[in-house]
C-alpha cells in the first residue's frame, strides 16, 4: 500500500511535451482531396505527457481531431495482440511504446505493418496472417483416450516450449519478415511460433502432421534468418530460434 | 450464431521439400563456413604477409599456383563461391520472380552463367603457363630462368 502513496499524484509532476505524428492513412471510399484508397501522410500536432504511449496519442487524435482515423486496439496493454504497427520504421505495439522513447522532438511515423492489405488507415487485413495460423493445426492433438484429470507435465517439459507459448498473434513478426513481403506464398515466422509451441509439447502427438505441413516449399525453408521478427517481437519471443528448432528437428528427425 | 465462412487467400503450394532442396540447403551452411576459412587464408596470404598488396602482379600470381596446394585452393574458392552465389542468388528468384515462366528463365540464366564461369575459371587455374615464351623476364617469376624459358 505504502508503494501506492509514494507515486506523485499531481499531473504536473509529469512532464508535458508537444509531439507530432505523422500517419499513414488510405479511406477505400476516398475523402475530399484524396482518391479512393490511395493513401496519404497526415501530420498531427499533439500535447502529451512523458507517459503517455503511442495508443494514447491516436486515442487523443481520433477523440479530439479528427474522428476519421481508423485503428484497432483492444485491451490496450499489450495482451491482445491488435494494435501492431510500423512506429518509426519498426513494428511495435502502439500500447508498450511510449513516446519519450522515440525522439518527440522528430514527427513520430505511423504506418499500418507492411505485407498484409490495407483495409483502412492503419487497419489491415489479417485474414492471410490467420489462414497460415490455422494451417498449423493450432491446437492440442493428443493420442489416445481423454485423462480423468489434466495432462501432467513435468517443469523441464513445459520449459521446452515456454517461449512460444508467448505469442498473442499481433502479425508484428510476420509483418517484419523481408520474405513474407516479396513472397506472398511464405507461412511467415508466427505460423512456425505457434507450430513450435504444440512441436514441443510433451502432450501433443500431432508432431509429425506439422512438421509436415512446414516442410512445404512455402514453409519453413524458406525463412532466410534476418532475425527481424525475433527482433520485432513484442513479447520478446526468440523467433528466429523458434524457427531454427524447427528446421534442425526436420533435418535430424529428431523432436 | 455460426462463425463465418473464412476463405483462404493464402494458395496452397503443397510442395514438399525435395532431398534435392535440402541437399542445397544444407550445402549453403557448410559451403558458407568452408568459404570463410579459405577466403581468409587467400586474403591473409595476398594481403598481409610479405609486402601486402605492393606484391601482387604476374610473378606473384605465377609463383604461387606453381604449388598444387595453391592451386586447389583457387579452384576449392572458384567452384564454392560460385554454387554458394549461384544457390543463393536462386533463392532471391524465387522471392521476387512471380511466374514459374520467369523463374526458369533466371535460373537458367544463372545455371549456365555459373558453368561458364567455373568451366573458364578451372581451365586457367590448371592450364596456367607461368613462363610465356617471349615475355619480359623481369615480370616473370624468377624460376622461369632455371627452366630455361
Ligand atoms: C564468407 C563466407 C560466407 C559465409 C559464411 C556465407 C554464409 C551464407 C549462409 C549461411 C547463407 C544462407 C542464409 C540463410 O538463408 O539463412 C548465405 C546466403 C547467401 N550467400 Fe553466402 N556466405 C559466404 C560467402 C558468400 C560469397 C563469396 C557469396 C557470393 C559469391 C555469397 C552469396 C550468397 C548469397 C547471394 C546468398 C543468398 C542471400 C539470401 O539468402 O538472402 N556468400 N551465405
Ligand atoms: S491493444 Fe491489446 S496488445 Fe495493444
Amino acid at each position: 500500500m505504502t508503494a501506492v502513496e509514494e507515486v506523485p499524484t499531481e499531473l504536473g509532476g509529469v512532464a508535458v511535451m508537444q509531439v507530432t505524428l505523422r500517419i499513414k492513412r488510405m479511406n477505400p471510399e476516398g475523402t475530399g482531396d484524396h482518391a479512393p484508397g490511395e493513401d496519404y501522410w497526415e501530420e498531427f500536432h499533439l500535447e502529451a505527457h512523458a507517459t503517455d504511449r503511442v495508443l494514447d496519442a491516436l486515442h487523443k487524435i481520433k477523440w479530439e481531431q479528427d474522428g476519421t482515423l481508423a485503428f484497432r486496439r483492444s485491451c490496450a496493454h499489450g495482451v491482445c495482440g491488435s494494435d501492431a504497427m510500423r512506429i518509426n520504421a519498426r513494428n511495435r505495439l502502439a500500447c508498450k511504446t511510449l513516446l519519450k522513447d522515440l525522439n518527440p522532438a522528430k514527427p513520430i511515423l505511423v504506418e499500418p505493418i507492411v505485407g498484409l492489405p490495407v483495409e483502412k488507415d492503419l487497419i489491415v487485413d489479417m485474414e492471410p496472417f490467420f489462414a497460415s495460423y490455422r494451417k498449423i493445426m493450432p491446437f492440442l492433438m493428443p493420442a489416445g483416450p481423454a485423462p480423468e484429470r489434466e495432462r501432467l507435465q513435468t517443469p523441464a517439459q513445459r520449459e521446452r516450449f515456454d517461449d512460444t507459448t508467448k505469442c498473442i498473434l499481433c502479425a508484428a513478426c510476420t509483418t517484419a519478415c523481408p520474405v513474407f513481403w516479396t513472397d506472398g506464398q511464405y507461412f511467415g515466422p508466427q505460423a512456425i511460433v505457434g507450430a513450435h509451441r504444440f512441436i514441443f509439447d510433451s502432450r501433443d502427438e500431432g508432431q509429425w502432421d506439422r512438421l509436415e505441413i512446414l516442410n512445404d516449399t512455402a514453409g519453413v525453408w524458406k525463412c532466410r534468418t534476418a532475425f527481424n521478427c525475433t527482433e520485432a517481437c513484442p513479447r520478446g519471443i526468440e523467433v528466429t530460434k523458434a524457427i531454427s528448432e524447427i528446421k534442425h528437428a526436420l533435418n535430424t528427425g529428431e523432436i | 450464431m455460426a462463425a463465418p465462412e473464412l476463405s483462404h487467400p493464402l494458395p496452397s503450394t503443397r510442395k514438399r521439400l525435395t532431398p534435392a532442396h535440402r541437399w542445397w540447403w544444407k550445402f549453403q551452411r557448410i559451403s558458407g563456413v568452408v568459404l570463410v576459412v579459405l577466403l581468409f587464408a587467400h586474403l591473409f596470404y595476398n594481403l598481409v604477409l610479405g609486402d601486402g598488396v605492393n606484391q601482387i602482379d604476374f610473378a606473384f600470381v605465377a609463383g604461387k599456383w606453381a604449388a598444387p596446394l595453391w592451386k586447389w585452393w583457387a579452384f576449392a574458392l572458384l567452384v564454392l563461391a560460385m554454387l554458394h552465389g549461384m544457390n543463393g542468388m536462386s533463392y532471391l528468384v524465387g522471392d521476387y520472380a512471380r511466374s514459374q515462366r520467369t523463374r526458369r528463365f533466371l535460373n537458367a540464366l544463372l545455371g549456365a552463367a555459373t558453368a561458364v564461369i567455373v568451366v573458364l575459371g578451372t581451365l586457367v587455374i590448371f592450364t596456367f603457363d607461368p613462363c610465356p615464351q617471349g615475355a619480359d623476364a623481369s615480370l616473370l617469376p624468377s624460376f622461369c630462368a632455371e627452366v630455361g624459358k
